[in-house]
């Protein structure tokens, strides 16, 4: 039952259209809170974006970004209900109401949101543990993703994955062994070669795991037999509490693919990274084999809700990328700068935002557990209804596919 | 006594057939396990363009043990796939490529080498459509040749049939003939779920006789049921992969002694078929698993407990007890060799014992 309301009615690029803003009040009926006329807005504005690092590669993605009023509000939304979500989810892990892992991905927005852009839903993607962005990404909805962090049976997996291993159409999680998801992609591309449907896979890893053998077996691989993959590695500078310095003999992640062509793409830069990604997936579905992008990027919180984050990193490190540097307000300063939208407009999305958050919250907190029926569940897929041994002889329980 | 057992793949050759042929009234071919395997996996990637193999050697070498012999020339490089010395990596293709909706068959040259790739086995594999609930199945087969052969020392001989059994979410099978190999390899392809196929190099060479029905392009041996192999009433053996015809060839020994064994051919480690290891018992009262594999957490040691915790404990007129490989890294020299695994006379050894003879 949606109190979010869509924010926009979708217009055409002609004519003066009234654009409105709407806002439920406590009695349910509609409000005219804003008006202003579309004329007012630019529709499109071009951006220059930072040039990329290349390996291996004569020349790289576009210097200039077009980027549409319509975009530009999406994506801001977009990211900014992967922030609030991943802030709200921090909270209630405060609270208890989240146990276990919990890897939270603030600061990264630009990376997930940047990526999906940048390819086909029909397209694929796999990713390690910080994975809620991409969840949301690749479609799952805000209660599914928060209801699996709180354990319910409402949750994406339905409560028996958790935070690691949550899993969507042509998204294969949710990963919770560092690397092994890299092959795992590779084997994804395999498959989009071999059916023929032109599609590719985008298999991310970290920094922290960019150091793992099975990733150069996979970049052999890969490149042997020209596999469909992006891979991408998100150097958010720090391997749990190891910085990159202290775990890479080199560090320039984009070139260890060695005969794999590499780019090093501004992370935090929503255009940056879809345009990177564009050029990526063209270089993919030409047939040319797989290529390498290190996003440059930050996260806000430590590696995980038991980690501070401030025994590696100073908070002033923390803080000046906070205001230098953070995607959503990199995003927002363009917008409001080329009266793409404006500050009011943009308030609005915030306040709906927080909206979709709180119910979701909501639901995560109020949907009961998974029953204890559901623990033999889904071992087997397909198959006749089975027994499965309980804690001692005398238990004996029932699975089903 | 000892040397009439050291060749024995002769003899038991021959009295297996015979013994087979006993069962049998309509026409039958010898055929090896090496063959059966390889027919099961052409009849498969004939019938679902879907499967593909992928391993080393398994192309163009037309495998290392040519198990895949003729395949690549069949069917191509899309679907028989070399991959480089790289079990982690290609193994985690493999499952990539599953959950993306094709139907791999890996090969790992051995299963000693599978170690370097067990976690795509464990986690990426089994526990997936768990942990999903139910959202990501991943059809996949891992198979080649487990456990001891002949002269290649601790490294290359390990039975990994506990280590892969003890995970839920995986199905473990280990074939003894060539009516297993085949029946069961197809069935093992046709599973929606991760199947580890645990072959034995010391069998591909052996023939056995193969039915017209065991012939049929659609001839699948359900996973999950035991065979018995042969019926009798005095003792059941338990056994697995190459201890079965072990075990066959000490009950026609014992035969003539006038004990009556009961073979019972496992073919499914995972799930274990205790109902027909049950009703054998509390037939013959007396149980004795045979396996290649260590005896700490093996095989046998799950078997011994499950039939304490069920029905059939009531009908053990003495304790079950299990014929191991011996508790050592497997060594080189033939004598020691042939010493670190269960031998004919130790299972005819044990019988005795077990019924105080």
């Amino acid at each position: 039952l949606p109190s979010l309301i869509t924010p926009l009615p979708h217009f055409l690029h002609t004519g003066a259209t009234r654009v409105l803003m709407f806002q439920r009040t406590s009695t349910g009926s509609r409000v005219v809170v804003a008006s202003r006329t579309y004329a007012d807005f630019t529709p499109q504005a071009t951006f220059d974006i930072k040039k990329c690092d290349l390996h291996k590669l004569e020349e790289g993605p576009p210097l200039q970004a077009v980027l549409t009023r319509e975009e530009g509000l999406q994506y801001y939304r977009t990211m900014q209900v992967m922030r609030r979500m991943e802030l709200k989810a921090d909270q209630l892990y405060k609270q208890k109401i989240i146990r276990g892992f919990c890897h939270l991905y603030d600061g990264q927005e630009a990376c997930a949101v940047g990526i999906e852009s940048g390819i086909n839903r029909t397209d694929h993607l796999i990713t390690a543990y910080r994975a809620h962005g991409y969840t949301l990404t690749r479609g799952g909805t805000v209660r599914e993703i928060m209801a699996e962090l709180t354990g319910r049976r409402g949750g994406i997996a339905k409560g028996k994955g958790g935070s690691m291993h949550m899993y969507a159409k042509h998204f294969y999680g949710g990963n919770g062994i560092v690397g092994a998801q890299v092959p795992l992609g590779a084997g994804v591309a395999l498959a989009c070669k071999y059916q023929g449907k032109n599609e590719l896979c985008v298999c991310l890893y970290g920094d922290g795991a960019a150091n793992q053998g099975q990733i150069f077996e996979t970049y052999n691989m890969a490149a042997l037999w020209k596999l469909p993959c992006i891979f991408i590695c998100e150097n958010n500078k720090y391997g749990m509490g190891t910085s990159v310095e202290r775990a890479a003999a080199s560090t320039d992640y984009y070139k260890r693919g060695d005969f794999i062509p590499g780019l090093r793409v501004d992370g935090m830069d929503i255009l940056c990274v879809r345009e990177a990604t564009k050029f990526a997936a063209e270089h993919c579905r030409s047939g040319k084999g797989p290529i390498l992008m290190e996003l440059q990027t930050y996260r806000y919180h430590g590696h995980s809700m038991s980690d501070p984050g401030i025994s590696y990193r100073t908070r002033e490190e923390i803080q000046e990328v906070r205001s230098k540097s953070d995607p959503i307000s990199l995003l927002k300063d363009r917008m409001i700068s080329n009266n793409m939208a404006s500050v009011e407009e943009l308030k609005e999305i915030d306040v709906e935002v927080r909206k979709e958050i709180e119910d979701a919250a909501q639901f995560a907190t109020t949907d009961p557990e998974p029953p204890l029926e559901d623990l033999c569940n889904h071992i087997f897929s397909n198959e006749p209804p089975m027994e499965v041994r309980g804690t001692n002889p005398w238990a004996k329980l029932k699975s089903i596919s | 006594q000892t040397s009439l057992y050291i060749n024995i793949t002769y003899v038991t050759a021959l009295a297996r057939s015979k013994h087979i042929r006993q069962f049998h009234l309509t026409s039958h071919t010898q055929v090896t396990v090496r063959d059966a395997l390889n027919q099961a996996m052409d009849e498969e990637l004939e019938r679902d363009e879907r499967v593909f193999l992928l391993g080393e050697e398994v192309a163009q070498y037309d495998g290392a043990y040519k198990v895949s012999r003729g395949l690549w020339k069949k069917y191509g490089d899309k679907r028989i796939i070399d991959t480089p010395i790289s079990e982690m990596g290609f193994a985690g293709i493999a499952v990539g490529a599953a959950m993306a909706g094709l139907r791999p068959i890996c090969e790992f040259m051995t299963f000693n080498f599978s170690m370097q790739a067990i976690d795509q086995v464990i986690n990426s594999a089994a526990k997936t459509y768990y942990m999903s609930a139910g959202l990501q199945p991943v059809p996949i087969v891992f198979r080649g040749p487990n456990g001891a052969s002949a002269g290649v020392a601790a490294q290359h001989s390990q039975c990994f049939a506990a280590w892969y059994s003890h995970c839920p979410g995986l199905k473990v099978l280990s074939p003894w003939s060539a009516e297993d190999a085949k029946g069961l390899l197809k069935s093992a392809i046709r599973d929606d779920n991760p199947v580890v196929v645990l072959e034995n190099e010391l069998m591909y060479g052996v023939a056995f006789e193969l039915s017209d029905e065991a012939q049929s392009k659609d001839f699948v041996i359900p996973i999950g049921k035991a065979k018995i192999e042969r019926p009798g009433n005095h003792v059941t053996l338990v056994a697995h992969s190459r201890m079965v015809g072990f075990c066959l060839d000490a009950a026609a020994v014992l035969a003539k002694e006038g004990v009556e064994c009961e073979v019972i051919n496992l073919r499914t480690i995972r799930p274990l078929d205790t109902d027909t290891i049950e009703a054998s018992i509390m037939k013959t009262n007396h149980l004795i698993s045979v396996e290649g594999g260590w005896p700490q957490f093996g095989v046998g040691a799950e078997i011994c407990a499950r039939i304490m915790e069920g029905p059939a404990f009531n009908y053990l007129d003495a304790p079950a007890i299990r014929v191991t490989g011996v508790d050592i890294p497997m060594p080189y020299a033939k004598i020691l060799e042939d010493n670190s695994v269960p031998q004919i006379k130790d299972i005819i050894f044990s019988v005795k014992k077990t019924l105080n003879m």
